[in-house]
């Protein structure tokens, strides 16, 4: 009784650092975020103001640029990614394929540089006179070049391509992975009941691969909501607002205008928000296959 | 039919290589180019890599940043490895009703998005900063200290430890080893391969991490590579040469890992979905 005790006892300490830094890091700046969105004020002159920031919220219509953009990121981009990321893993997964081993580390290649360094690539590859209006003109695939970073609706699918490009490969590591546990043999069951390649994607593929479609779907949803490293570094945001997403709008609020913590915590109660309702949404479906 | 299959196949894995990998040989080929070759969209090699190599390390404090950004992810991933793995060895060996309610609310702070916290998290180190000015704003250990324990590693590590031979535990006890012991002695060499896989990310997660660093570090002497290479591509009259430099450098260390370690590093990402 006295050793199981003693090993209680043993096991708190194995988990208490942790559980400090993250109750340190993490629970008690939420708190303050939390009280900090009902203050006004600069720096440590804050005053209580009740419901104010989240009044100006609704009525602040940058944040409502803001919330569309990362929305129209999130509506296009994650689709097109998982469809893409599934296709190429489906491509791959034929075992007569040759070269399997390069073409998966190509596509997977992009998951290894850094969130800056390829924003600032993709920046140049897609100015107005850069390499990638070069090729569109060369094949005349349009006659004048594509104002890529000043143009609010090519703005944003530059975004979406850069996101994609980086993404993708990533993503498609996890069908791959899921790819394996489906049995040969039924394929080669549908095959005989003459299902096409295409009815065995949809029919077979797509509901084995459920648990993953839904992993990457959320993990990426949550990811787009905190969208900052690219909007940042690629367009900074314009022209105007018009890329702009919440977290560069935090970020803006809090250090690059005159402060304003209070209004900036509200702001961020946004994605708080929305991320517990992904998650939330993932654990219980998630649950449901268990 | 099936001619046309395998066509239809390899055509479209051809391009979506070509288009992955293109990004990576732009970046390298104009490295060595001038910046006015780069401009015209030159895509041959060209000369000039020492001249560019040069320029940088001449008119940026490189050195500083690559001692910062390898300081932060090595010391981050180091703490990161130690902490998580005790705690997710004692969520799952030691497990009790209490210490299971404990683990759920820390699953919880994954829901947290880092946007909410770095206004909070910029006052908490403001705070210390009056207190311990080594450990406050613009400091390296502040950028370290928030990912010292995440819940992400900690659920990486339990999942993983339930693969751990309990035998080995007894084993250690009749042995006369203390609790602690049996973790560092018989549960961490056994362990490698996770160790390994959680390592990878945490360094490549530290390495590439930009907004905390932009958020709270201010000084030149404290920048890192991601700071750098941000700075460097929102210049008026940008340098490509130079440009493109940096971000080979900064990429150099995380396509190492990449290459040398990949086992680890898928087992490391996928490791974490199943369970």
């Amino acid at each position: 009784m006295n050793l199981r005790k003693s090993k209680s006892i043993i096991g708190w300490v194995f988990i208490l650092i942790a559980t400090i830094f993250i109750t340190l890091f993490y629970f008690y700046p939420m708190i303050q975020a939390f009280i900090l969105s009902f203050k006004s004020g600069m720096g440590a002159n804050l005053q209580f103001i009740g419901l104010d920031n989240y009044i100006r919220l609704f009525n602040d219509p940058v944040a409502l640029i803001a919330i569309r953009n990362t929305f129209i990121y999130l509506i296009f981009q994650v689709p097109i990614m998982i469809l893409l990321a599934m296709f190429f893993s489906v491509l791959l997964n034929n075992p007569k394929l040759k070269f399997k081993g390069f073409f998966r580390t190509a596509i997977f290649l992009p998951s290894v540089i850094s969130l800056v360094a390829y924003s600032v690539i993709f920046k140049y590859l897609f100015s107005t006179d850069g390499l990638v209006n070069q090729f569109l003109l060369n094949l005349s695939f349009i006659s004048e070049p594509i104002e890529w970073l000043m143009d609010p609706f090519w703005a944003k699918v530059l975004i979406i391509i850069a996101i994609t490009w980086r993404w993708t490969g990533y993503n498609m590591i996890f069908y791959l992975a899921g790819l394996q546990n489906v049995d040969n043999s039924v394929y080669e069951a549908a095959k005989i009941d003459g299902a096409n390649p295409i009815q065995q994607f949809f029919y077979i593929t797509v509901p084995m691969l459920k648990p993953i479609i839904l992993f990457t779907g959320i993990t990426s949803t949550i990811g787009t909501l905190q969208l900052f490293d690219e909007p940042m570094n690629i367009t900074k945001g314009g022209p105007g607002n018009e890329t702009l997403t919440i977290s560069q709008y935090i970020y803006n609020l809090s250090f690059e205008y005159t402060p304003d913590f209070g209004y900036a915590a509200a702001v961020s109660f946004i994605i708080v928000v929305l991320t517990v309702i992904f998650a939330v949404i993932q654990f219980r479906l998630g649950g449901e296959r268990k | 039919m099936n001619k046309l299959k395998s066509i239809f196949t390899y055509g479209i894995l051809s391009i979506a290589a070509i288009v992955s990998l293109f990004p990576f040989a732009w970046m390298l080929i104009s490295m060595t180019n001038k910046s006015s070759d780069i401009s015209q969209g030159r895509l041959l090699p060209g000369s000039n890599l020492l001249e560019n190599l040069r320029n940088l390390f001449e008119s940026y404090n490189v050195g500083s940043a690559l001692f910062n950004s390898f300081f932060i992810a090595i010391v981050a991933t180091v703490l990161c490895l130690v902490v998580s793995s005790l705690a997710g060895y004692g969520f799952e060996i030691y497990r009790s009703k209490g210490k299971d309610i404990v683990f759920n609310i820390l699953l919880l702070s994954m829901m947290i998005p880092f946007a909410a916290l770095m206004v909070p998290l910029f006052r908490l180190f403001g705070d210390v900063s009056q207190v311990f000015p080594a450990f406050g704003i613009d400091t390296l250990y502040a950028v370290i200290l928030p990912y010292v324990s995440t819940a992400f590693f900690i659920f990486f590590f339990r999942q993983n430890t339930k693969m751990f031979t309990k035998d080995l535990i007894e084993a250690g006890r009749i042995d006369g080893l203390s609790e602690i012991g049996i973790f560092f002695r018989i549960y961490m060499p056994s362990m490698k391969n996770t160790f390994a896989a959680a390592g990878i990310i945490s360094f490549m997660n530290n390495w590439n991490n930009f907004l905390w660093p932009l958020v709270i570090l201010q000084s030149p002497d404290v920048q890192t590579i991601p700071l750098l290479i941000s700075n460097l591509g929102s210049g008026y009259s940008p340098d490509f040469g130079i440009i493109y430099t940096a971000i080979v450098i900064g990429t150099i260390p995380t396509a190492l890992i990449f290459f040398f370690l990949q086992k680890y590093f898928v087992e490391g990402m996928t490791g974490s979905v199943k369970g």
